[in-house]
């Protein structure tokens, strides 16, 4: 199985998301991340769906999803051509006697301390998912209390924007 | 490229282009569309005026050009029905939201426009499901108006209250719930849009009570904004050329037709590209009549329970020229070991069908309706540059198959009428010119192999959904939308148990349509997979209407209470004349109770899961292949 990441821009209209996810379901494809957000244009979103699946089934996948009528454009971004982006907040037993460890463990990956108790440090991340699984991995000897992750962002690089394209092509 | 590469260029078709100059012309779908606009029907202006949203809704649905629709009203539907009664709409009261769904795609069938179908909130609303679910597999041009309770109790599990957008959102095109009375013509004008254009499906909207109920300002026509919306109607002329070549250069080529070729209304385009190549065709179960059974051209329905010769060509095929098909199971039986040695041409209009099932190596996106004719402009191109192909071999080897294998039937061993007899004298007495309308089993597979139909529109089924009941309804929708024309409903015991309530309507409505009630006391296709794969074991397939049993119900009196025309028949010397007795009635609805063996089976037969190679004629009985190669 191969990982795609595909951008996807979508009417902000009630039920979307739902159309889209259960679009996914009943037609057994896997989701690995989902994210959603408003874009630089009012009245549109930009999804960008992470999947798991080969050849066939992501060109499969990609027909049904413009099959779906509030779906406008669909772009697949490889990693060459894009920016590619996951977030996480982690929460990392650290008492006075580990706690220099863990924000110096955090420098090193550039993560931030957001708070501090006695007992605990969250920290924040942002990178690629190798980089975050190389945190947690660092971290995982201090003990992971919790852990929250959004889903993958990603840009295509240079100066073009997939909305420009997409509404001049409408 | 700073964009990032789209995973294949075909993918991005269906929404990057195609638009302009084909944007407003439906694949002859709706006839009254004006070619300037995505608003189905004739585009009168209409001024702003004041009105409830109930008002504007109906209003919508006479300036689409609407004429019949089918329903029945409830508690959150009651504000759009008073306004209905001064419409100019003939709205059709059925006995149960079901029979309206069906009605609707019967009469969307037989005319080529949409069916439109009206129920209330919760119930009302998912008994339309199984109708709406049927439709979304057919590809059937289908609007499915329903009630919701007022926008500010949505969400509180009030009365009749169900999520039917949700419900629904698998098994249709597109869905709405309007809660503004402002978005009632836009709304409507859309899923008529998008419901007859592209690849034909149902369209679910739901109207919130308060919607129906505020004022508005109506005008006519509205825009339609559909920003992620946009069919292809014509084929790419390199993939058109490449498919002429490969037509060419084939030895065995099939021309696999689907229901696709009867929804673009192709079927004149089809006859002349079949001519002109000379290649063999077979129609689907839900192309059938597409193209005549009397051509010589014709070699029969594919399939599992599809004529020797048909599955035969295709299993043989060096090319598949398929034209508005999807290869569904039921066609290909095991996919790895169909058509083995046959390169694929995929003409749809639905770019996901392609290579979903079976990779195509040419495929066309756009409508039958403009890409048969293209094709047959290359192909007569390619012909003049370099000869027509040769398929005298093909053709030899195939019209041995049909002569040797025909399709017939063997009379049952306990003398009662063979429901094949029965089925073929119907056809050959009431003729091509009327409308079959089938339910699900064996009385369908009968009904599809032994009426000849030579006319588009003229068979009525079922087919991806399987959906029994389907056989009354359906004949009703036919019947008021082709009043001129005999339906014939060709039922099952089963099948008619599901959805008889429906003669109630007919006969109310002067809907005069004719059931034959195939019956043979049983669930019958059940029973013959229980015959053939469970021993004879026959579990809970027994009906007990028929031949020496109690006959519950009496089919006649069951009529008679009706008020509609009962008629049995028995013995294989009264089938003619019942068939004509039932012909000469034109005042109310005819149910004949032909009461016939339970022991017919369907033949041909591929068992599931294995090779469409294994085919049997009769039982454990394969024909022998491939006597010259």
């Amino acid at each position: 199985m191969t990982r795609h990441t595909l951008s996807v821009l979508v009417e902000d209209k009630p039920g979307v998301l739902t159309r889209v996810a259960s679009m996914f379901a009943r037609r057994a494809f896997n989701i690995n991340s989902l994210a959603v957000g408003p874009t630089e244009n009012p009245g549109i979103s930009r999804m960008t769906v992470v999947v798991d699946a080969d050849g066939d089934l992501i060109e499969q996948v990609t027909k049904q999803l413009n099959k779906l009528v509030n779906v406008i454009k669909i772009v697949e971004l490889v990693p060459e051509n894009s920016v590619q982006r996951d977030h996480i907040l982690v929460k990392v037993r650290a008492d006075a006697a580990t706690r220099l460890q863990v924000t110096q463990a955090a420098d090193l990956f550039r993560a931030s301390v957001v708070d501090v108790s006695t007992d605990s440090l969250t920290i924040e991340a942002t990178g690629y998912a190798d980089k975050l699984a190389a945190l947690l991995n660092v971290l995982e000897p201090f003990g992971i209390r919790e852990i929250v992750q959004a889903g993958t962002l990603a840009i295509g690089r240079g100066s073009r924007s997939m909305g420009d394209r997409a509404l001049r092509a409408s | 490229m700073s964009k990032g590469t789209p995973a294949s260029p075909a993918l991005m078709a269906a929404k990057s282009s195609g638009h302009g100059a084909h944007g407003g012309a439906a694949p002859g779908v709706v006839s009254t569309q004006n070619p300037a606009s995505d608003v189905v029907g004739p585009n009168n202006v209409v001024a702003p005026v004041q009105m409830t949203g109930s008002e504007a809704l109906v209003r919508s649905l006479e300036e689409l050009g609407v004429k019949d629709i089918f329903g029945l009203p409830g508690g959150a539907i009651l504000p759009t029905y008073d306004p209905l009664m001064a419409s100019k709409l003939n709205h059709v009261l059925v006995r149960h939201e079901q029979g309206a769904g069906h009605a609707a795609q019967g009469y969307a069938m037989v005319t080529g426009e949409v069916g439109v179908c009206i129920a209330t909130s919760g119930p009302g609303a998912t008994n339309l499901v199984t109708a709406i679910m049927d439709a979304h597999m057919d590809s059937v041009p289908l609007v499915a108006i329903t009630g919701q309770v007022a926008s500010s109790v949505i969400g509180t599990d009030a009365f009749q209250e169900a999520d039917i957008v949700g419900i629904t959102m698998p098994i249709t095109k597109h869905s709405y719930l309007v809660t503004d009375a402002n978005d009632i013509p836009r709304v409507l004008a859309e899923a008529f849009h998008l419901a007859s254009t592209g690849r034909p499906g149902p369209v679910l909207v739901d109207f919130a009570k308060d919607a129906q109920q505020a004022q508005m300002t109506f005008s006519w026509p509205p825009v339609i904004d559909l920003p992620g919306y946009r069919p292809v109607f014509r084929g790419h002329s390199k993939q058109l050329r490449e498919a002429a070549r490969l037509i060419r250069e084939a030895q065995k080529p099939v021309l696999y037709v689907g229901g696709g070729v009867v929804k673009a209304n192709a079927a004149e385009e089809l006859l002349a590209l079949a001519e002109l190549t000379g290649a063999p065709v077979v129609t689907t179960l839900m192309a059938r009549g597409v193209f005549p059974d009397s051509h010589p051209l014709h070699v029969g329905m594919p399939g599992m329970h599809g004529s020797v010769s048909a599955v035969t060509a295709l299993q043989q095929s060096d090319l598949l020229i398929t034209l508005g098909a999807r290869f569904d199971d039921r066609v290909t039986g095991v996919l790895s070991s169909f058509a083995p040695h046959a390169k694929v041409i995929h003409a749809d209009i639905d770019p996901a069908e392609i290579s979903k099932n079976r990779t195509a190596d040419v495929p066309i996106v756009g409508s039958v309706k403009e890409i048969i004719p293209d094709l047959a402009a290359a192909v007569k191109a390619e012909f003049e540059a370099n000869g027509p192909s040769d398929l005298g071999d093909w053709w030899a080897f195939l019209g041995n198959l049909r002569d040797t294998y025909p399709l017939g039937w063997t009379e049952p061993e306990d003398g009662l009428m063979s429901p094949q007899r029965v089925i073929s004298r119907i056809g050959e007495l009431t003729g091509p010119e009327a409308v079959y309308v089938a339910g699900v089993g064996q009385h369908q597979m009968w009904a599809a192999q032994f009426i000849k139909y030579e006319r588009a529109r003229s068979w009525l089924n079922s087919g991806g959904a399987g959906t029994m009941g389907y056989s009354v309804p359906a004949a009703m929708g036919a019947k008021v939308g082709n009043p001129d024309r005999v339906v014939w409903a060709i039922d099952g015991d089963g099948c008619f148990q599901m959805t008889n309530q429906e003669l109630a309507t007919c006969r109310i409505n002067n809907i005069p349509i004719k059931v034959a009630v195939i019956n043979n006391s049983s669930l019958g296709m059940v029973r013959q997979w229980q015959t053939l794969f469970y021993n004879s074991r026959y579990s809970n397939t027994d009906l007990n209407t028929g031949h020496d049993t109690i006959r519950v119900p009496d089919f006649v009196k069951l009529a008679d209470a009706y008020d509609c025309v009962g008629l049995r028949c028995e013995r294989v010397e009264d089938i003619d004349a019942t068939i004509e007795a039932a012909l000469a009635i034109n005042d109310r609805p005819v149910i004949i109770d032909f009461v016939v063996s339970p022991d017919s089976m369907v033949w041909p037969m591929v068992p599931s899961g294995v090779s469409n190679d294994q085919i049997q004629v009769a039982r454990n009985m394969t024909p022998v292949w491939d006597e010259e190669d």
